[in-house]
């Protein structure tokens, strides 16, 4: 019988998959902003439980910052943004949903092999849960691949790093703070960036459709 | 104390130029930032060589032969750079290419750009140093599209794109990477300081340390522009402006190689097999026979050159995983030569596609009449970028392929074919651009080329004499590098 805590934190690994499956699925924009938040939350849950069950102390810190910005200001940013844009239509996929549900089960058995060996070797209570954060990762790439939108794209992208933030929690209970907080700040800039980066595309094509951005290749 | 002045300047620059970018003076502005740098990281190379390897007391930041001899030639190129930028620059803006908030968006970027690589290099900590390459990428996003172009946006789009994915693999490599020395060095700020790791490197976990080391040569590899993860190079370095696709291919992609030879030593270390560097090996020589074979379909001229970036990072990238002290030694002499060669390159690229109009290669002919400095200075750089002696690459190269001969001699004939295949795509490309026929007029003023003969000047005397101050260190490099 595993210590509560630890229940609960594998109960908030297996959300988070969830999420991750649920985000590979959906089609609206805006319901992919929420479920993006979701994920920001459940990833700051789980944090602050490690923290308290573990007394590591700078994990609460980076359970308040992920709170910070996963929840509060990139979903607060990513709303504004489709606001201004007008983009809340239907994203289409590349491949249709079951296909890449298919995929989304076969790599998240592969992620589980790859990561068996490593969680052997962790001494935290958190190892387990390891195997669901490169499945996440793996997900959140397909997302990236399978969307021919930039938002959606984005959304992958920062739905990677929940799944990298993750595993550093869940391996390590969570990297040195300075350098969390420069990997927050760079997100942080990026969006802004990406940000900046949508309305030049959107001025120059009418549409934030990448498949505009595929004149760039070999003759 | 030289540490701070040279991560201090062009931070200072940053800042200063994001609120006065776009004024008269912010051209000499940023060149000054850039000398002052420049100036810093001299003093520290001086102090390096009468004192030896230096660490700050709170341990964040460090300085071994491996990386001072980067930050002075770093510091160097992006001084030569923002001189370069000044005139160049002024003549983009008087065709009516870049309003003043860009201009503003460029200084301010051009100097953050130096300060995130000049960190990238001194850092001790091998998750800032993940921090800072991640911030490298972000403050070049917006001055590949500087232009707005059509073009320009996808290029950007898929630099971002592309190397974010990238360096996302690199983070959950330097993930696994603080879980391996966690176990031996404890948990907290020193477990992933690399004068610490270096010591402790036989004794972590070797499953997790080749797990991690194929996350960090993808994602880092990425930045390199190894194939098959180069897809954004070319365009990049296409569609941005001059200055900044001359930093990008003589400055980044040696920073990124950099961080992964880094890596690469602890790696070795641990495994005590030869793991990392055959497949650095394997990725590099794949790199220099795909652009090789590329080079010859190219018809943009500062797309040319771009794949000759991703066959010269190739060829050193395999030359670090032979490894040996020969050729790590020539693998370090290819860096310093290939940076200042190509950006000396994109200098006089970027003034003959100015002066044409075109960056076309059809479109661009008769340099030499027109121009005389603009097509001495490109037919000079492409001699010494294809290994011509008495130039610098051309001994680099050399070591490279007789210490390949010796120890991998299954590789030499691959390194050959494609050596020859790039110097007959290139040379018979650039020579009608030079040499051919025009009836355009002569230009009203000259560039302003001094860069780009300095440059190459520094290249021909290390082709005829390495200092044996110099030497010395590449050396002592060498033997960390292993």
């Amino acid at each position: 019988m595993l210590p509560l805590s630890s229940q609960v934190i594998n109960l908030l690994a297996a959300i988070l998959l969830l999420l991750a499956f649920a985000m590979l699925t959906q089609r609206r924009i805006l319901s992919l902003i929420n479920l993006f938040a979701l994920q920001g939350l459940t990833l700051a849950l789980s944090t602050a439980v490690v923290a308290w069950s573990t007394g590591q102390s700078h994990l609460y810190w980076s359970a308040l910052v992920t709170f910070a910005l996963k929840v509060v200001v990139l979903p607060w940013i990513l709303h504004r943004l489709i606001r201004r844009l007008n983009v809340k239509w239907d994203v289409e996929t590349l491949l249709n949903i079951p296909t890449t549900m298919l995929i989304g089960i076969v790599l998240v058995i592969l992620a589980f092999n790859l990561a068996l060996p490593i969680s052997q070797l962790a001494g935290t209570i958190t190892k387990s849960t390891l195997g669901i954060a490169m499945a996440s990762m793996l997900l959140a790439f397909l997302m990236m691949i399978t969307r021919s939108k930039a938002v959606p794209q984005v959304i992958g992208f920062l739905a990677m790093e929940n799944a990298l933030f993750f595993a550093a929690t869940s391996a390590t209970y969570g990297m040195p703070m300075v350098v969390e907080l420069g990997i927050a700040l760079d997100v942080l800039v990026g969006m802004i960036i990406l940000g900046v980066f949508f309305f030049q595309i959107r001025e120059r094509f009418d549409s934030l459709d990448i498949r505009h951005l595929e004149k760039l290749k070999e003759e | 104390m030289e540490i701070f002045f040279v991560l201090g300047s062009p931070l200072l620059g940053g800042v200063l130029l994001s609120l006065w970018g776009h004024r008269k003076f912010a051209a000499e502005l940023n060149s000054l930032m850039s000398v002052a740098t420049f100036a810093a990281a001299a003093a520290l190379t001086v102090r390096v060589i009468s004192d030896g390897p230096m660490i700050t007391p709170d341990e964040q930041f460090f300085v071994d032969p491996l990386n001072v001899f980067l930050v002075a030639l770093t510091a160097f190129v992006s001084m030569t750079t923002s001189l370069f930028s000044r005139p160049y620059m002024r003549i983009e803006q008087a065709h009516g290419k870049l309003t003043d908030a860009r201009l503003r968006l460029y200084h301010s970027m051009y100097q953050l750009f130096s300060f995130t690589m000049l960190l990238v290099l001194l850092t001790n900590n091998m998750g800032i140093l993940w921090v800072a390459l991640e911030a490298a990428t972000l403050t070049t996003v917006l001055l590949v599209s500087l232009y707005r172009t059509p073009a320009s946006l996808e290029a950007a789009w898929k630099y971002f794109i592309l190397c974010g994915v990238g360096i996302a693999q690199a983070l959950f490599g330097t993930i696994l990477l603080y879980f391996a020395s966690e176990r031996v060095l404890g948990s907290g700020g020193g477990a992933l300081l690399w004068t610490h790791l270096q010591h402790v490197a036989g004794s972590l976990e070797p499953t997790v340390m080749s797990l991690a080391f194929v996350f960090l040569l993808v994602g880092y590899g990425t930045k390199v522009g190894l194939v098959p993860l180069h897809n954004w190079l070319p365009d990049a370095h296409a569609e941005g402006p001059t200055p900044v696709s001359a930093v990008l291919s003589g400055l980044l992609l040696n920073v990124a190689l950099y961080a992964l030879i880094r890596c690469k030593v602890l790696v070795d270390g641990a495994l005590q097999t030869p793991f990392a560097g055959n497949l650095m090996m394997g990725f590099g020589l794949l790199s220099v026979v795909v652009a090789a074979f590329f080079l010859s379909r190219q018809r943009d001229i500062k797309r040319m050159f771009a794949y000759s970036s991703i066959e010269h990072m190739g060829l050193t990238t395999f030359a670090f995983g032979m490894g040996g002290p020969i050729a790590s030694f020539a693998g370090l002499l290819h860096m310093t030569v290939h940076s200042l060669t190509k950006s000396a390159i994109f200098f006089a690229a970027g003034h003959a596609a100015q002066k044409s109009g075109t960056q076309i290669m059809d479109d661009i002919r008769g340099l030499i009449k027109v121009n005389p400095t603009i097509g001495w200075g490109l037919m000079l750089g492409t001699v010494a970028i294809l290994g011509m002696p008495p130039f610098g690459v051309f001994a680099s190269e050399f070591l490279i392929l007789t210490s390949a001969m010796r120890q991998q001699p299954w590789a030499t004939p691959f390194l050959l074919v494609s050596l020859g295949v790039a110097f007959a795509a290139i040379f018979s490309k650039v020579q009608p651009m030079v040499f051919g026929d025009t009836n355009a007029k002569r230009l009203p003023h000259p560039p302003a080329l001094v860069p780009v003969f300095a440059h190459l000047l520094i290249v021909l005397l290390l082709g005829l004499y390495i200092p044996p101050y110099l030497a010395d260190w590449y050396r002592q490099a060498a033997k960390l590098i292993g």
